[in-house]
């Protein structure tokens, strides 16, 4: 085993662990903690996939600013404190682990899944672009590129979720 | 080249997600396990792109800027809720029930 697959099975295997924890803490602020941590796993996961911008953007956007909304959430209602716990109960139990247990198998599949040859790039492809052209604009190049159009309208459902927001959250227009 | 490997973990965290989904009752900690789904397929994302070019990581990029938005307008949601109910636990929000 080379050391890059076993660091990758090391963060896999405690950010499967972290999200575990994630679903079965009774505290709302232990589990936004716990998915901090497999969020930190993911980033890590994704420098071995050849993914550096995105590991970073995973650190920034996600551990840093979507889960600070979470935890700010969780303080302002006041959710923190200790009480009944939200978890269900045995029948709820063995109807969530059933469900998902079936689902998992099904997902099995997906360890055999291999794209055509024909279109599959050569192994370390996206390494090379990333040393020639540069981490960022090996990502960015295509995003302004081909996919300028979607990026746009990314923007406009940006702007139209923070007015939608602020209405929500607001006491009185 | 780890494809297997990474979509197999990916498939795990999606399931430990929607067995949250499935266990919890505090809508927040709901959330909480559809983020860590949204991740799952990111990680998908990013193992194909290994194999498949360097689209996948810019779909990681949209299904970012697509959850930051979910999360902004999902709270304000949730902070509505709790301020006209005084609850987040999903048995008690029945309002759709007739």
């Amino acid at each position: 085993m080379s050391p890059t697959v076993a660091l990758f099975w090391t963060f896999a295997g405690i950010a499967v662990a972290s999200a575990l924890l994630c679903i079965t803490r009774k505290s709302p602020v232990a589990s936004a903690l716990w998915l901090v941590a497999t969020l930190f796993q993911l980033a890590a996961l994704f420098v071995i996939l050849d993914a550096q911008f995105i590991a970073v953007l995973q650190v920034l956007v996600y551990a840093g600013a979507i889960m600070v909304l979470f935890l700010f959430v969780i303080m302002l209602l006041n959710l923190g404190r200790p009480g009944p716990s939200d978890i269900k109960g045995p029948m709820g139990l063995a109807v969530a682990t059933l469900l998902a247990g079936v689902m998992g198998l099904q997902l099995l599949v997906l360890v055999r899944a291999a794209p055509p040859a024909d279109v599959t790039l050569p192994p370390g492809a996206l390494l090379g672009a990333s040393q020639t052209q540069g981490m960022v604009a090996a990502v960015a190049r295509p995003l302004f590129d081909a996919y300028l159009v979607p990026f746009e309208i990314t923007s406009v459902l940006l702007l139209a979720s923070l007015v939608g927001a602020v209405v929500l959250a607001k006491r009185q227009l | 080249m780890l494809l297997g490997p990474a979509l197999f973990v990916s498939g795990l965290l999606f399931t430990l997600g929607v067995a949250g989904v499935l266990l919890r009752r505090n809508a927040i900690v709901i959330f909480m396990c559809v983020e860590l789904m949204l991740n799952a397929v990111n990680l998908t994302f990013v193992a194909l792109a290994q194999a498949l070019g360097v689209a996948g990581q810019i779909f990681v990029f949209f299904v970012m800027a697509v959850a930051a938005a979910e999360a902004a307008v999902g709270l304000a949601i949730m902070l509505a809720i709790y301020r006209h109910r005084g609850t987040l636990n999903l048995q008690n929000i029945n309002l759709l029930k007739g």
